[in-house]
């Protein structure tokens, strides 16, 4: 079986050694271009689509004054051409410049710092409740295989993976808010609360660091039924990750060797079989956690939680090409660090795994 | 494909799709909302856009699932929701996969520097959020149904593609493609005539499961108002509406259902499909 057509391994590249640090490098520089390739590939798109920012930004009757229009798009740049705009703003953000917002006015990284810490927020604690329960399940129905908990559980994790994340969140309120009274209702705190000192921007976290335990508590039961309603989709994931992944290594011969020395199965299953499958579970728990971040679109919505979401939405309605970018690369750069985070971790744990990407 | 045909026909074979009542389930599902799509004018009791009832009914005897803000009917308006969910949601599942499929084809064939490029490109797509993008294309191009499928399409087509080069790659390596490249045939007719048999069988398990995942971006375009507009009887706007109105559950519930089941038995299908053709099972019905 000879590789065809440009398959060739031998190609010399530089940092082409497979010692550590080469390897560090080149995924550091993978990665980073990768972060330029998502503006680039943002900038294309949102421009190839016909679509007036200056339209759905200025009112009727500013949008008729040609003067004001002129103003506009010289304050924003948008009288440039295309590539002159795309240079602009690639060498603005080499010096950490997001440019302006066109809908709220003000610098996207200010906006990004405001926003981003309410959605990390309620991913976080998301993506640990789907984490636990992911884990549980998961477990569970490889031990059960094709009995009836597993059965059960691929259904209920189905399911999960299946629910509207704007239909849950709105029913979860529903019943939760307006039925039970259990959930505080809308927003990040109660109406005219005071926002703990701004150390993060996790209202929570903020709390604690100022030893304020009665800020703590509400700021919890705010984001608990929206980390909740989020984590759902997240649990059906891991589920079926957890499980997929404990079987392929329950098949191994090593398993049955540690059973026939008359290991308790329980210690089997903890010390061969969850630890292995532990590295590449905690690899999809990392990539779902930013794919909640983009989830959260949905969510927040219904919940009118300040967070990425809902600017991503009035950027996206606004045509407000600097918000949309802005948003992009924060959640893209999560997805890349994460990504780049887990390689390094697999090599530091496998040494002998050869550089893939 | 004929592989998986075979696996909706109904026989005693083991791994028949008819045998896992996950799929059964989804297939009757299916099934139902095509039946109510295709005889809507029939079977829906009222006008989907007639305002003839009072505001805000209670689901009753006349009005099963209740009435809506502007009178309408709720129920009479998800059986016409199902002409523009099902329909769509297979749309943008045919474009994304036809497209990624030739990308990932040409990606996979060509090898070298494309293929660098391309799967750089779709490194790319993955660490996008795919939503916020989507969202950017139909505020754009105007919140339109047809709008949010091309904008969905720009976006869900890297995985077909990645998915294509990888199967393209290891077809390759057989001899026989090698010998009909010998014998002369042109680029285009190895991977029509040669490659793509190997293609099918993969790409319709991962459109499948992919079906359900379309139909939520949708329906959440739509709820998010960039997708189908009103007076549509589309099941994610119908559902905003009940947001603002969230004191009266039955007007989001009962189309927010209508999507959670079609979604969950597309997924049942999907799910079954792949344990069905997985290539252990199929290697073992080979030997």
């Amino acid at each position: 079986m000879k590789p065809v057509l440009g398959e060739s391994k031998a190609r010399k590249r530089p940092l082409s050694g497979t010692g550590f640090t080469p390897f560090i490098i080149r995924r550091l520089l993978t990665s980073i271009l990768l972060v330029f390739g998502v503006t680039f590939i943002s900038f294309s798109i949102t421009q190839l689509v016909p679509g007036d920012p200056v339209a759905a930004n200025l009112g009727q009757s500013a949008y008729s004054d040609p003067e004001i229009v002129a103003a506009f798009e010289k304050e924003f740049g948008l009288d440039q051409p295309v590539p002159v705009q795309y240079y602009k703003y690639v060498t603005n953000l080499l010096q950490g410049d997001l440019g302006v917002s066109l809908s709220s006015k003000r610098p996207v990284a200010e906006d990004l710092k405001e926003y981003f810490p309410a959605t990390l927020e309620i991913a976080l604690v998301a993506v640990f409740l789907a984490l636990i329960v992911g884990l549980l399940l998961g477990i569970i129905s490889a031990v059960t295989r094709d009995r009836l908990p597993d059965q059960l559980i691929r259904v209920f994790s189905l399911t999960g993976v299946s629910m509207p994340a704007f239909w849950t969140a709105l029913t979860a309120f529903y019943i939760f808010f307006f039925v039970l009274g259990w959930a505080p209702g809308t927003g990040r705190l109660e109406p005219g609360g005071e926002p703990p000192p701004t150390v993060t921007g996790l209202f929570t976290i903020d709390a604690l660091i100022n030893g304020d335990f009665s800020t703590f508590k509400q700021a919890f039961s705010y984001l608990l039924l929206p980390a909740i309603v989020l984590a759902i989709y997240a649990v059906g994931v891991l589920t079926r990750f957890t499980r997929a992944s404990m079987l392929e290594i329950l098949g191994n011969d090593y398993v049955r060797a540690a059973r026939a020395k008359g290991l308790p199965e329980f210690t089997v299953i903890r010390r061969h079989v969850l630890r292995p499958a532990l590295l590449s579970i905690i690899t999809v728990a990392g990539v779902a956690f930013s794919s909640l971040l983009a989830g959260s679109v949905l969510v927040e919505n219904v919940f009118s939680w300040p967070g990425l979401g809902q600017y991503a939405y009035r950027a996206a309605v606004g045509l407000d090409l600097p918000g949309i970018m802005g948003v992009s690369m924060v959640v893209a750069t999560v997805y890349i660090t994460m990504n780049l985070i887990v390689d390094i971790l697999y090599r530091i744990i496998d040494p002998q795994m050869k550089d893939s990407a | 494909m004929s592989a998986i045909l075979k696996k909706f026909k109904r026989s005693k074979n083991a791994n028949s799709i008819w045998r896992q009542p996950l799929a059964v389930v989804g297939i009757s599902i299916i099934a139902i909302w095509t039946f109510l799509a295709i005889f809507a004018p029939w079977i829906a009791p009222y006008d989907p856009n007639a305002q003839d009832a009072d505001k805000f009914l209670t689901p009753s005897a006349a009005h099963w699932m209740g009435t809506d803000e502007l009178n309408r009917d709720i129920w009479s308006r998800i059986i016409y929701g199902a002409r523009i969910s099902l329909p769509y949601s297979l749309l943008l599942v045919v474009l994304s996969a036809t497209l990624g499929s030739i990308i990932g084809a040409i990606s996979g064939y060509a090898g070298g520097k494309v293929d660098a490029v391309i799967m750089r490109i779709t490194d790319v797509f993955f660490a996008f959020p795919g939503i916020v993008l989507a969202m950017a294309v139909a505020a754009a191009l105007g919140p339109q149904i047809r709008n949010a499928v091309i904008a969905i399409t720009i976006v869900a087509w890297p995985i077909y593609a990645r998915l294509v080069r990888g199967l393209i790659l290891n077809a390759k390596q057989n001899d026989y493609v090698t010998a009909s490249a010998l014998l002369g045939s042109s680029a285009l007719r190895t991977m029509v005539v040669d490659l793509r048999p190997n293609l099918s069988g993969p790409v319709f398990v991962l459109a499948s499961l992919e079906v359900g995942n379309a139909l939520l971006l949708l329906s959440g375009l739509s709820f998010l108002g960039l997708g189908a507009q009103p007076p549509a009887a589309e099941w994610g706007s119908m559902v905003s509406m009940g947001a603002v109105n969230f004191d009266r559950w039955w007007v989001g519930l009962f189309p927010g259902l209508a999507i959670l089941t079609a979604v969950l038995a597309f997924n049942f299908i999907g799910d079954s499909l792949r344990d069905a053709l997985d290539p252990r099972t199929a290697k073992a019905l080979r030997d």
